[in-house]
């Protein structure tokens, strides 16, 4: 078997935090002035990741941020851990030979709409394939911040923008049923108003084996202000959100007066009461696909007036499964090939199969 | 050996038969064999990019080419002393590279009428009836017919039978030149012996049919003998460029004691290389097939930042993808190694045709001041070198270092005289260690040494903890900055800690001829043979004409200015529209003259020797 320099040195810096330091949040704080608007939605996710971090039951120095390019790509300078902040859309592929060549580490992937559902979809999509053990946080805030103000593909249908100034023509992705489609093992959304639910789901991607995807709704003030305002707002958060609970019912509003029905594979918005009571209800269950998708097409406007929504949107996990990860794959395949095939001669190697002597 | 036999010096021949005759598998064996009776050889595999273009056509011939000698042979040959043409449209193709009074041995099966009009011969003409090639000594017989008979009772299927008649051919080659169906027949029962043991069986049949039709039908007068070459005395074994590369990089991961994470997209030329990694993994070799080329040079990046050998490959096409990956990696100072096998361009341009065009890639071809290193080896064997060079390089100068390869170095083989493991020096490598309880302050990643080059700090590693990316570095600690005076200071940083691998390199030699004089014919990369055997005959001619070959390219050797101005001219001979003249007469403000060919075939003896005379006497005449 070849130790190589990697391993030695891991092996030998192990013992450099035998016991963890008592970390706190600040502690993932790092020294550089955190530069994004005023008001802007990524402040509150800093501050959830970093409330979160000491949590994880790791060592700083085994934890690395990549990001892409973007507002929110910038998050890396902020921590203080190992970090890069690369090229716009790329971060995927960047981690993805980092945690194979590293399985030992804690890899997080910051990315936006635009960085991971434009220039970056295919990246995001093989990465979710893939399953490769990295936790994904997908700031969507429906437009191109860092670039002034351009529709993105998470932008709906007629968004006004400076790039779309009769009103954006194409479709959007819906980023969770995409991340289904491409086979995602953890699936989850949250916003950044609903901090401690936030810091939840940052808690329970890291915990989930594969690659975990989180979308994170985040306000741009500056560009789309208010655009999640129907789920962040107290009024009416209530009737257009629902939080998701493994094996709990779907209820949602003000007092829990209502709730989501399956009617074969068509969900309906019932009212509970006479008709209706929580048995009746579709009770969440994370390892279900099939009704996983189903709870990411909670994303469509009302077909006939095209105003408001036909149900409320689902925040929380809609989608885990334990399946084998990329990364751990392909060392099983190095471990094996080195027990297997025995000792690794180099000059065996270079000598080939058939050779002659010169005299 | 027969009274009848000819002593030969040097041999070329050429096989061509449709794509899916099996003609690259005939010449490669008949190389290995030709490279175990010691003969020197360099060969050209010629093919289609199409894995079956239409049977019987000449765009579907697929040829494959090969000079062997008793004294040293650098070129696979201008023309070939025998063709095996295995359909007509195998001798349309390639009848323009036989010599007069060449030996065509036709397989009359693949020239019946509809084979003729395939090949679109007039209706009416067939060639080996018309006397149109009365010029050539033209052996016919009927391949598939012949082997027919000798599997007559072999109980194989027509479409089994129908494969085996490429073993039929390289055995009446093999007693035409004399050579022992040995290894043939160890390949074929390695090959097939164990699952399929009955076809090992017909084609060593076939392949001993053959040989012995040569006796059978007296061919004598076309039966040579070519003696050992007196090569340097060692232990050799035949190489082709793609596996020569494999093997650097397997030995440079050794050597250097840290693993490889090789990132790539299937891309002609330079497949061969993902697949011959892929089967090393007990050498700590991880191969990860990604989504496409830009994936492939910024997973290799994330490896490299956590400690592992990054290496990416690709031809042009997939290298212009991987430009901004690329300029990340020169921003964050890690070690990269990015293979180019080129081929002919402009976009997809012909991906099984060699070119060197990529050049001005290599060292230009990306945004802003971009310097990395840029290194190209000069034969198959050479990529050994230079690849364990690229790999030396970059972990030593924490840099980028393009390896610029090509098709015909890629698939082309010659006779290599390995090295022992314990021969090749060890690179040493030293991680950044931990800083604990806060010591010496915050770690400062973009410190540097006296060579300018900064230090690899991985994850992991207690108490540096610290962030890159592609922003502008400040000098030092490696925060963002927008400062000007930072930028032009760590643009010339970057450009300096580039030129001081030129004092990390060997100088530049005169390969062949005196170290001053009239002429010098430069060249870099897959040239090198023919220039080298070109220059030889020039001077027997008493010419004074010298040859250098560049094999580190950016930067230039430290002493390259000053030999090169020890020569009144110089003459650069190139497989693209003149990059490297181009270099050299920016950055040395000397008139090189360049000879360019871009056809997609590497250069032949007799065409450059004709274009060097051609401009020295112009150059006497202006």
């Amino acid at each position: 078997m070849v130790d190589t320099v990697i391993d030695n040195f891991v092996k030998e810096h192990e013992a450099d935090l035998t016991t963890l330091p008592d970390y706190h949040s600040k502690d993932f704080a790092s020294d550089q002035d955190v530069r994004w608007c005023p008001g802007c939605g990524d402040y509150t996710i800093l501050k959830q990741v970093q409330n979160a971090m000491p949590e994880l039951g790791l060592a700083k120095k085994d934890i690395v941020f990549i990001s892409g390019i973007g507002c929110s790509s910038r998050f890396p300078y902020y921590m203080d851990t190992f970090g890069m902040h690369s090229i716009h859309g790329r971060a995927p592929a960047i981690a993805t030979g980092l945690k194979v060549s590293r399985p030992d580490l804690s890899v997080w992937i910051i990315t936006g709409d635009g960085d991971s559902l434009s220039i970056g979809a295919n990246h995001f999509t093989q990465l979710l394939r893939r399953n490769v053990n990295v936790n994904l946080l997908l700031f969507n805030n429906e437009i191109y911040g860092l670039t002034k103000g351009q529709y993105s593909p998470a932008s709906p249908t007629g968004s006004i923008t400076k790039s779309t100034p009769f009103g954006s023509i194409d479709h959007p992705f819906n980023p969770l049923a995409l991340s289904l489609g491409a086979n995602g093992t953890f699936v989850a959304r949250a916003m950044d108003r609903d901090p401690k639910h936030l810091k939840e789901m940052i808690l329970r991607s890291h915990k989930h084996q594969g690659t975990s995807m989180l979308e994170i709704y985040q306000n741009c003030i500056v560009f789309n202000d208010a655009v999640f305002e129907v789920f962040t707002d107290k009024k009416t958060r209530p009737q257009e959100t629902i939080y998701l609970e493994h094996g709990q019912p779907l209820v949602f509003g003000k007092d829990n007066e209502k709730g989501i029905h399956l009617n074969g594979f068509t969900p309906e918005v019932v009212e509970l009461g006479d008709n209706f009571t929580k048995e009746d209800l579709w009770v969440h269950d994370e390892t279900d696909r099939v009704k996983a998708y189903i709870l990411s097409r909670f994303f469509d406007q009302k077909p006939e007036s095209g105003e408001g929504l036909m149900f409320p949107r689902p925040f929380g996990v809609l989608y885990a499964e334990e399946k084998p990860t990329y990364d751990a794959g392909v060392n099983a395949q190095i471990l094996s090939a080195k027990e297997k095939q025995g000792e690794a001669d180099l000059d065996a190697l270079l000598r080939g199969n058939e050779t002659w002597v010169v005299k | 050996m027969s009274k009848k036999d000819q002593i030969r010096e040097e041999v070329t021949i050429r096989f061509a038969g449709d794509s899916g005759d099996g003609m690259q598998l005939t010449g490669s064996l008949f190389t290995n064999t030709t490279a175990l009776l010691g003969n020197d050889l360099r060969t050209l595999p010629e093919f289609p990019a199409e894995i079956r273009a239409p049977q019987g056509t000449v765009p579907g011939v697929s040829s494959f080419q090969l000079q062997f000698g008793s004294h040293e042979i650098l070129t696979p040959g201008d023309e070939c002393d025998a063709l095996v043409v295995m359909n007509s449209a195998a001798l349309k193709a390639n009848l323009s590279m036989l010599k007069k009074k060449g030996i065509i041995i036709a397989n009359t099966a693949g020239f019946d009428k509809k084979n003729l009009g395939l090949a679109k011969y007039a209706n009416g003409v067939n060639p080996l009836e018309d006397g149109s090639l009365d010029d050539f000594e033209v052996i016919k017989l009927d391949v598939t017919k012949l082997v027919k008979e000798a599997l007559s009772d072999s109980g194989l299927g027509f479409k089994d039978i129908e494969r085996s008649k490429n073993m039929f051919v390289l055995g009446l080659l093999y007693w035409m030149y004399n050579r022992p169906l040995e290894s043939t027949i160890n390949f074929l029962n390695q090959k097939f012996g164990s699952k399929k043991p009955e076809i090992a069986d017909a084609n060593i049949k076939v392949l001993k049919a053959g040989y012995f039709y040569g006796e059978t039908v007296e061919l004598f007068s076309a039966r040579v003998t070519v003696k050992q070459a007196e090569l340097e005395p060692g232990e050799y074994r035949n190489v082709t460029g793609n596996e020569a590369l494999v093997l650097g990089l397997v030995a440079a991961a050794r050597k250097s004691n840290l693993p490889l994470f090789f990132g790539s997209y299937p891309i002609t030329p330079a497949s061969e290389v993902l697949h011959g990694l892929a089967v090393h993994k007990k050498f700590g070799i991880t191969t990860f097939q990604a989504e496409d080329e830009i994936a492939a040079v910024t997973s290799a990046i994330g490896a490299s930042f956590g400690g592992s050998i990054g290496v990416t490959s690709s031809s042009g096409p997939g290298i212009a993808l991987k430009g901004e990956g690329i300029g990340l990696a020169v921003m964050l100072e890690l070690p990269l190694i990015v293979l180019n096998v080129q081929r002919a361009g402009p976009s997809t341009g012909m991906p099984t045709k060699t070119e060197q065009a990529d050049l001005m890639q290599a060292v230009y071809g990306r945004n802003g001041e971009s310097p990395l290193v840029v290194l190209a080896p000069q034969s198959p064997a050479d990529c050994f070198i230079m690849a364990f060079e690229a790999v030396r390089i970059s972990l030593e100068h924490m840099i980028p270092v393009m390896f610029l390869s090509d098709g015909f170095i890629a698939n082309g083989s010659e006779p290599w005289k390995f090295p022992k493991s314990d021969d090749l020096a060890n690179i040493k490598v030293k991680f950044e260690g931990p800083r604990l309880n806060g010591e010496a302050g915050a770690y400062k990643p973009y410190l540097r040494d006296d060579k300018l080059v900064r230090t690899w700090a991985i994850p992991g590693t207690e108490g540096i903890e610290h962030r890159v990316g592609g922003l502008e570095k400040e000098d030092g600690t490696g925060n963002v900055s927008y400062d000007p005076e930072n930028h032009q200071k760590m643009t010339n940083i970057r450009r300096d800690k580039r030129d001081n691998v030129k004092f990390n390199i060997p100088k530049q030699a005169v390969d062949q001829g005196a170290e001053s004089g009239e002429t010098l014919v430069l060249g870099w990369g897959g040239t090198y043979g023919t220039i080298r055997t070109v220059v030889h005959q020039l001077r027997k001619e008493g010419r004074d004409v010298s040859h250098a070959h560049l094999r580190y390219i950016n930067p230039f050797p430290e002493n390259f200015e000053e030999l090169l101005k020890r020569f009144d001219r110089v003459i650069v001979p190139e497989i693209n529209d003149g990059q490297l003249v181009r270099l050299i007469r920016s950055e040395f403000l000397i008139p090189a003259l360049a000879i360019n060919k871009v056809k997609g075939r590497p250069f032949e003896v007799r065409e450059l020797k004709a274009a060097i005379e051609s401009k020295i006497s112009e150059n006497v005449a202006s």
